[in-house]
Protein backbone atom coordinates (compact mmCIF):
# COMPACT_ATOMS: atom_id res chain seq x y z
CA UNK A 1 0.00 0.00 0.00
CA UNK A 2 1.45 3.28 -1.10
CA UNK A 3 -0.09 5.40 1.63
CA UNK A 4 1.33 3.15 4.37
CA UNK A 5 4.75 3.30 2.77
CA UNK A 6 4.45 7.07 2.60
CA UNK A 7 3.51 7.25 6.26
CA UNK A 8 6.40 5.00 7.30
CA UNK A 9 8.80 7.07 5.20
CA UNK A 10 7.51 10.26 6.82
CA UNK A 11 7.94 8.72 10.28
CA UNK A 12 11.45 7.56 9.45
CA UNK A 13 12.56 10.93 8.10
CA UNK A 14 10.88 13.05 10.80
CA UNK A 15 12.13 11.06 13.76
CA UNK A 16 15.62 10.58 12.33
CA UNK A 17 15.90 14.37 12.03
CA UNK A 18 14.49 14.88 15.52
CA UNK A 19 16.94 12.33 16.92
CA UNK A 20 19.81 14.57 15.86
CA UNK A 21 18.06 17.78 16.96
CA UNK A 22 17.10 16.56 20.45
CA UNK A 23 19.66 18.55 22.41
CA UNK A 24 18.66 18.33 26.06
CA UNK A 25 16.87 15.02 25.60
CA UNK A 26 13.62 13.83 24.12
CA UNK A 27 11.52 16.45 25.95
CA UNK A 28 13.20 19.18 23.93
CA UNK A 29 11.64 17.89 20.71
CA UNK A 30 8.15 17.22 22.09
CA UNK A 31 6.86 20.51 20.59
CA UNK A 32 8.16 19.47 17.18
CA UNK A 33 6.76 15.92 17.51
CA UNK A 34 3.45 17.56 18.48
CA UNK A 35 3.59 19.93 15.51
CA UNK A 36 4.35 17.11 13.06
CA UNK A 37 1.89 14.59 14.52
CA UNK A 38 -1.06 16.92 15.15
CA UNK A 39 -0.73 19.90 12.84
CA UNK A 40 1.24 18.69 9.80
CA UNK A 41 0.38 14.99 9.37
CA UNK A 42 -2.79 14.65 11.48
CA UNK A 43 -1.62 11.32 12.89
CA UNK A 44 -3.35 12.08 16.18
CA UNK A 45 -5.40 14.79 17.93
CA UNK A 46 -4.19 17.36 20.45
CA UNK A 47 -6.06 15.62 23.26
CA UNK A 48 -4.82 12.13 22.34
CA UNK A 49 -1.28 13.47 22.11
CA UNK A 50 -1.47 14.72 25.69
CA UNK A 51 -2.80 11.33 26.79
CA UNK A 52 -0.10 9.41 24.91
CA UNK A 53 2.57 11.64 26.41
CA UNK A 54 1.16 10.94 29.86
CA UNK A 55 1.28 7.19 29.20
CA UNK A 56 4.88 7.41 27.98
CA UNK A 57 5.81 9.39 31.11
CA UNK A 58 4.02 7.08 33.52
CA UNK A 59 5.23 3.82 31.98
CA UNK A 60 8.61 2.46 33.05
CA UNK A 61 11.44 3.27 30.68
CA UNK A 62 12.77 6.23 28.73
CA UNK A 63 10.35 9.11 28.06
CA UNK A 64 11.17 9.23 24.35
CA UNK A 65 8.66 6.39 23.93
CA UNK A 66 6.14 9.12 23.03
CA UNK A 67 7.67 8.71 19.55
CA UNK A 68 6.81 4.98 19.65
CA UNK A 69 3.19 5.81 20.43
CA UNK A 70 2.98 8.47 17.73
CA UNK A 71 4.37 5.97 15.22
CA UNK A 72 1.82 3.43 16.36
CA UNK A 73 -1.03 5.95 15.93
CA UNK A 74 0.23 6.79 12.46
CA UNK A 75 0.87 3.30 11.07
CA UNK A 76 0.30 0.56 13.65
CA UNK A 77 3.04 -1.76 14.86
CA UNK A 78 5.29 -1.12 11.86
CA UNK A 79 4.97 2.61 12.53
CA UNK A 80 5.85 2.12 16.19
CA UNK A 81 9.00 0.17 15.35
CA UNK A 82 10.07 2.57 12.60
CA UNK A 83 9.55 5.65 14.79
CA UNK A 84 11.42 4.09 17.73
CA UNK A 85 14.36 2.99 15.60
CA UNK A 86 14.50 6.33 13.78
CA UNK A 87 14.42 8.25 17.06
CA UNK A 88 17.32 6.20 18.50
CA UNK A 89 19.62 5.06 15.72
CA UNK A 90 21.09 8.37 14.49
CA UNK A 91 21.87 9.74 17.96
CA UNK A 92 23.16 6.31 19.07
CA UNK A 93 25.59 6.14 16.16
CA UNK A 94 26.68 9.70 16.88
CA UNK A 95 27.20 8.94 20.58
CA UNK A 96 29.15 5.79 19.74
CA UNK A 97 31.45 7.80 17.53
CA UNK A 98 31.70 10.93 19.68
CA UNK A 99 32.54 9.23 22.99
CA UNK A 100 36.12 8.63 21.85
CA UNK A 101 36.61 12.21 20.63
CA UNK A 102 35.00 13.56 23.80
CA UNK A 103 37.33 11.59 26.04
CA UNK A 104 40.29 12.99 24.12
CA UNK A 105 39.18 16.70 24.11
CA UNK A 106 37.46 16.88 27.49
CA UNK A 107 39.26 20.09 28.52
CA UNK A 108 39.23 21.87 25.14
CA UNK A 109 37.73 25.39 25.03
CA UNK A 110 35.62 24.68 21.95
CA UNK A 111 34.13 21.59 23.56
CA UNK A 112 33.21 23.47 26.72
CA UNK A 113 31.75 26.38 24.69
CA UNK A 114 29.53 24.00 22.69
CA UNK A 115 28.22 22.41 25.88
CA UNK A 116 27.67 25.78 27.57
CA UNK A 117 26.02 27.27 24.49
CA UNK A 118 23.58 24.43 23.90
CA UNK A 119 22.42 24.30 27.52
CA UNK A 120 20.23 27.47 27.64
CA UNK A 121 18.70 26.71 24.25
CA UNK A 122 17.65 23.25 25.42
CA UNK A 123 16.15 24.78 28.58
CA UNK A 124 14.03 27.04 26.36
CA UNK A 125 12.89 24.03 24.33
CA UNK A 126 11.98 21.96 27.39
CA UNK A 127 10.00 24.94 28.75
CA UNK A 128 8.16 25.11 25.43
CA UNK A 129 7.34 21.38 25.81
CA UNK A 130 5.91 21.98 29.27
CA UNK A 131 3.83 24.91 28.00
CA UNK A 132 2.35 23.01 25.04
CA UNK A 133 1.65 19.87 27.06
CA UNK A 134 0.00 21.84 29.84
CA UNK A 135 -2.14 23.73 27.33
CA UNK A 136 -3.32 20.45 25.79
CA UNK A 137 -3.84 18.71 29.15
CA UNK A 138 -5.33 21.46 31.31
CA UNK A 139 -8.89 21.77 30.03
CA UNK A 140 -10.08 23.27 33.33
CA UNK A 141 -8.77 25.08 36.38
CA UNK A 142 -8.65 21.89 38.49
CA UNK A 143 -6.32 20.24 36.01
CA UNK A 144 -4.22 23.40 35.89
CA UNK A 145 -3.85 23.16 39.67
CA UNK A 146 -2.69 19.54 39.29
CA UNK A 147 -0.05 20.70 36.81
CA UNK A 148 1.14 23.51 39.07
CA UNK A 149 1.13 21.32 42.20
CA UNK A 150 3.09 18.54 40.44
CA UNK A 151 5.62 21.04 39.15
CA UNK A 152 6.06 22.50 42.64
CA UNK A 153 6.43 19.10 44.33
CA UNK A 154 8.89 17.87 41.70
CA UNK A 155 10.92 21.05 41.88
CA UNK A 156 11.01 21.74 45.61
CA UNK A 157 10.96 18.24 47.14
CA UNK A 158 12.72 14.93 46.62
CA UNK A 159 9.45 12.98 46.60
CA UNK A 160 9.36 10.30 43.89
CA UNK A 161 7.42 11.95 41.01
CA UNK A 162 5.54 8.70 40.55
CA UNK A 163 3.45 9.64 43.61
CA UNK A 164 2.28 12.79 41.83
CA UNK A 165 1.29 10.81 38.76
CA UNK A 166 -0.52 8.23 40.89
CA UNK A 167 -2.35 10.88 42.94
CA UNK A 168 -3.39 12.78 39.81
CA UNK A 169 -4.67 9.59 38.17
CA UNK A 170 -6.58 8.64 41.34
CA UNK A 171 -8.20 12.10 41.54
CA UNK A 172 -9.16 11.83 37.89
CA UNK A 173 -10.55 8.34 38.38
CA UNK A 174 -12.63 9.60 41.29
CA UNK A 175 -14.07 12.21 38.95
CA UNK A 176 -13.04 15.29 40.93
CA UNK A 177 -10.94 16.88 38.16
CA UNK A 178 -13.61 17.14 35.47
CA UNK B 1 39.23 2.34 31.29
CA UNK B 2 42.70 2.93 32.65
CA UNK B 3 44.44 -0.25 33.84
CA UNK B 4 44.94 1.14 37.36
CA UNK B 5 41.22 1.92 37.58
CA UNK B 6 40.11 -1.56 36.61
CA UNK B 7 42.08 -3.04 39.47
CA UNK B 8 40.14 -0.89 41.94
CA UNK B 9 36.70 -1.95 40.70
CA UNK B 10 35.17 -5.34 39.81
CA UNK B 11 35.91 -6.97 36.44
CA UNK B 12 34.44 -4.96 33.52
CA UNK B 13 30.90 -6.05 32.66
CA UNK B 14 30.25 -8.27 29.67
CA UNK B 15 27.60 -7.41 27.04
CA UNK B 16 25.27 -9.81 28.86
CA UNK B 17 25.81 -7.99 32.19
CA UNK B 18 25.15 -4.67 30.44
CA UNK B 19 21.94 -5.98 28.89
CA UNK B 20 20.60 -7.19 32.23
CA UNK B 21 21.62 -4.02 34.11
CA UNK B 22 19.96 -1.67 31.61
CA UNK B 23 16.88 -3.89 31.47
CA UNK B 24 16.57 -3.53 35.25
CA UNK B 25 17.13 0.23 35.01
CA UNK B 26 14.39 0.52 32.38
CA UNK B 27 11.87 -1.54 34.34
CA UNK B 28 12.47 0.45 37.55
CA UNK B 29 12.27 3.79 35.81
CA UNK B 30 8.71 4.91 36.39
CA UNK B 31 8.41 8.64 35.70
CA UNK B 32 12.07 8.98 34.72
CA UNK B 33 15.02 6.66 34.29
CA UNK B 34 17.97 8.77 35.34
CA UNK B 35 17.79 8.29 39.16
CA UNK B 36 17.68 4.52 38.63
CA UNK B 37 20.58 4.60 36.20
CA UNK B 38 22.73 6.31 38.81
CA UNK B 39 21.64 3.86 41.50
CA UNK B 40 22.46 0.83 39.34
CA UNK B 41 25.70 2.00 37.74
CA UNK B 42 27.24 3.80 40.75
CA UNK B 43 25.75 2.28 43.90
CA UNK B 44 24.74 -1.30 43.06
CA UNK B 45 27.29 -2.34 40.44
CA UNK B 46 30.14 0.14 41.10
CA UNK B 47 30.88 0.19 37.38
CA UNK B 48 31.27 3.98 37.49
CA UNK B 49 32.42 6.21 40.34
CA UNK B 50 30.42 9.38 41.13
CA UNK B 51 32.60 11.75 39.13
CA UNK B 52 32.67 9.49 36.10
CA UNK B 53 28.90 9.21 36.25
CA UNK B 54 28.44 13.01 36.34
CA UNK B 55 30.90 13.53 33.54
CA UNK B 56 29.27 10.81 31.43
CA UNK B 57 25.86 12.38 32.03
CA UNK B 58 27.17 15.77 30.94
CA UNK B 59 28.43 14.18 27.74
CA UNK B 60 25.10 12.51 27.12
CA UNK B 61 23.24 15.76 27.79
CA UNK B 62 25.32 17.70 25.32
CA UNK B 63 24.74 15.11 22.59
CA UNK B 64 21.42 15.10 20.73
CA UNK B 65 19.00 12.26 21.37
CA UNK B 66 17.38 10.77 24.46
CA UNK B 67 19.94 11.27 27.27
CA UNK B 68 19.53 7.89 28.87
CA UNK B 69 19.78 6.10 25.51
CA UNK B 70 23.02 7.96 24.85
CA UNK B 71 24.23 6.92 28.29
CA UNK B 72 23.59 3.24 27.53
CA UNK B 73 25.62 3.64 24.33
CA UNK B 74 28.49 5.47 26.04
CA UNK B 75 28.69 3.08 29.02
CA UNK B 76 28.30 0.01 26.78
CA UNK B 77 30.99 1.25 24.40
CA UNK B 78 33.49 2.05 27.13
CA UNK B 79 33.18 -1.39 28.75
CA UNK B 80 32.57 -3.73 25.82
CA UNK B 81 32.78 -1.85 22.50
CA UNK B 82 30.08 -2.02 19.85
CA UNK B 83 28.62 -5.26 21.22
CA UNK B 84 28.37 -3.71 24.67
CA UNK B 85 26.60 -0.66 23.23
CA UNK B 86 24.09 -2.86 21.36
CA UNK B 87 23.46 -4.98 24.45
CA UNK B 88 22.94 -1.97 26.73
CA UNK B 89 20.60 -0.06 24.41
CA UNK B 90 18.55 -3.19 23.64
CA UNK B 91 18.19 -3.89 27.34
CA UNK B 92 17.05 -0.33 27.91
CA UNK B 93 14.45 -0.13 25.14
CA UNK B 94 12.97 -3.59 24.49
CA UNK B 95 10.73 -4.12 27.53
CA UNK B 96 9.44 -0.51 27.83
CA UNK B 97 8.61 -0.58 24.12
CA UNK B 98 6.27 -3.54 24.62
CA UNK B 99 4.75 -2.08 27.80
CA UNK B 100 4.02 1.31 26.27
CA UNK B 101 2.37 -0.29 23.23
CA UNK B 102 0.13 -2.40 25.47
CA UNK B 103 -0.82 0.77 27.39
CA UNK B 104 -1.48 2.57 24.11
CA UNK B 105 -3.75 -0.24 22.91
CA UNK B 106 -5.62 -0.22 26.21
CA UNK B 107 -6.06 3.55 25.95
CA UNK B 108 -7.44 3.17 22.42
CA UNK B 109 -9.99 0.61 23.55
CA UNK B 110 -10.98 1.96 26.95
CA UNK B 111 -9.80 5.59 26.93
CA UNK B 112 -13.31 6.88 26.15
CA UNK B 113 -14.79 5.47 29.38
CA UNK B 114 -15.51 8.56 31.50
CA UNK B 115 -13.72 7.37 34.64
CA UNK B 116 -10.63 6.28 32.73
CA UNK B 117 -10.68 9.44 30.64
CA UNK B 118 -10.65 11.35 33.93
CA UNK B 119 -7.66 9.37 35.20
CA UNK B 120 -5.75 9.95 31.98
CA UNK B 121 -6.59 13.66 32.05
CA UNK B 122 -5.18 13.84 35.58
CA UNK B 123 -2.10 11.91 34.47
CA UNK B 124 -1.57 14.27 31.55
CA UNK B 125 -1.85 17.35 33.76
CA UNK B 126 0.69 15.92 36.22
CA UNK B 127 3.04 14.81 33.43
CA UNK B 128 3.16 18.33 32.00
CA UNK B 129 3.95 19.62 35.50
CA UNK B 130 6.90 17.21 35.71
CA UNK B 131 8.28 18.60 32.46
CA UNK B 132 7.93 22.13 33.82
CA UNK B 133 9.86 21.14 36.95
CA UNK B 134 12.59 19.55 34.81
CA UNK B 135 12.89 22.76 32.81
CA UNK B 136 13.15 24.78 36.04
CA UNK B 137 15.80 22.44 37.46
CA UNK B 138 17.82 22.70 34.26
CA UNK B 139 17.45 26.49 34.23
CA UNK B 140 18.37 27.17 37.87
CA UNK B 141 22.17 26.63 37.70
CA UNK B 142 22.44 28.51 34.40
CA UNK B 143 20.51 31.48 35.78
CA UNK B 144 22.72 31.49 38.88
CA UNK B 145 26.01 31.31 37.02
CA UNK B 146 25.49 33.52 33.98
CA UNK B 147 21.97 34.99 33.80
CA UNK B 148 22.70 37.63 31.17
CA UNK B 149 24.06 35.13 28.62
CA UNK B 150 21.70 32.26 29.33
CA UNK B 151 18.32 33.96 29.85
CA UNK B 152 17.94 35.53 26.38
CA UNK B 153 18.51 32.17 24.67
CA UNK B 154 16.13 30.38 27.03
CA UNK B 155 13.39 32.96 26.42
CA UNK B 156 14.02 33.01 22.67
CA UNK B 157 13.78 29.21 22.46
CA UNK B 158 10.58 29.20 24.51
CA UNK B 159 8.90 31.97 22.52
CA UNK B 160 9.91 30.66 19.08
CA UNK B 161 8.93 27.03 19.68
CA UNK B 162 6.27 27.26 22.40
CA UNK B 163 4.37 30.43 21.50
CA UNK B 164 5.11 31.07 17.82
CA UNK B 165 5.21 27.34 16.94
CA UNK B 166 8.11 27.79 14.54
CA UNK B 167 9.70 24.57 13.20
CA UNK B 168 12.46 23.34 15.50
CA UNK B 169 15.19 22.82 12.86
CA UNK B 170 15.10 26.52 11.89
CA UNK B 171 14.98 27.70 15.48
CA UNK B 172 17.99 25.57 16.42
CA UNK B 173 19.88 26.60 13.30
CA UNK B 174 19.45 30.23 14.35
CA UNK B 175 19.82 30.02 18.13
CA UNK B 176 22.48 27.33 18.68
CA UNK B 177 25.34 29.07 16.82
CA UNK B 178 24.57 32.41 18.50
CA UNK B 179 24.44 30.81 21.93
CA UNK B 180 27.66 28.85 21.37
CA UNK B 181 29.34 32.02 20.10
CA UNK B 182 28.24 33.87 23.23
CA UNK B 183 29.59 31.07 25.44
CA UNK B 184 32.85 31.09 23.45
CA UNK B 185 33.34 34.84 23.89
CA UNK B 186 32.81 34.57 27.64
CA UNK B 187 35.04 31.53 28.18
CA UNK B 188 37.95 31.82 30.52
Amino acid sequence: MKSTTDTLTALLVQFAILSLLAFGGANAVVPEIHRQAVEVHHWTTDKDFAALFALAQAAPGPNFLISTLVGWKAAGLAGALVATAAMCAPSCLLSFWIVKIWDRYREADWRIAIGAGLAPVSVGLVSASAWLLARAADSGWRLAIVTAATAAVAYFTRVNPLWCLAAAAALGLAGVLG
Amino acid sequence: MEPDETSAIPAPPTPRDLFVAFLMIALSGFGGVLPWARRMLVETKSWLDEDTFNETLALCQSLPGPNIVNMSIVVGTRFAGARGAMAAVTGLIAAPLVIVLVLGALYDRFGALPRLAGAIAGLGAAASGLVAATAAKMAAPLIRRRPLVAAPFMVAGFVAVGLLRWPLPWVLAALAPLSIAAAWRLRR
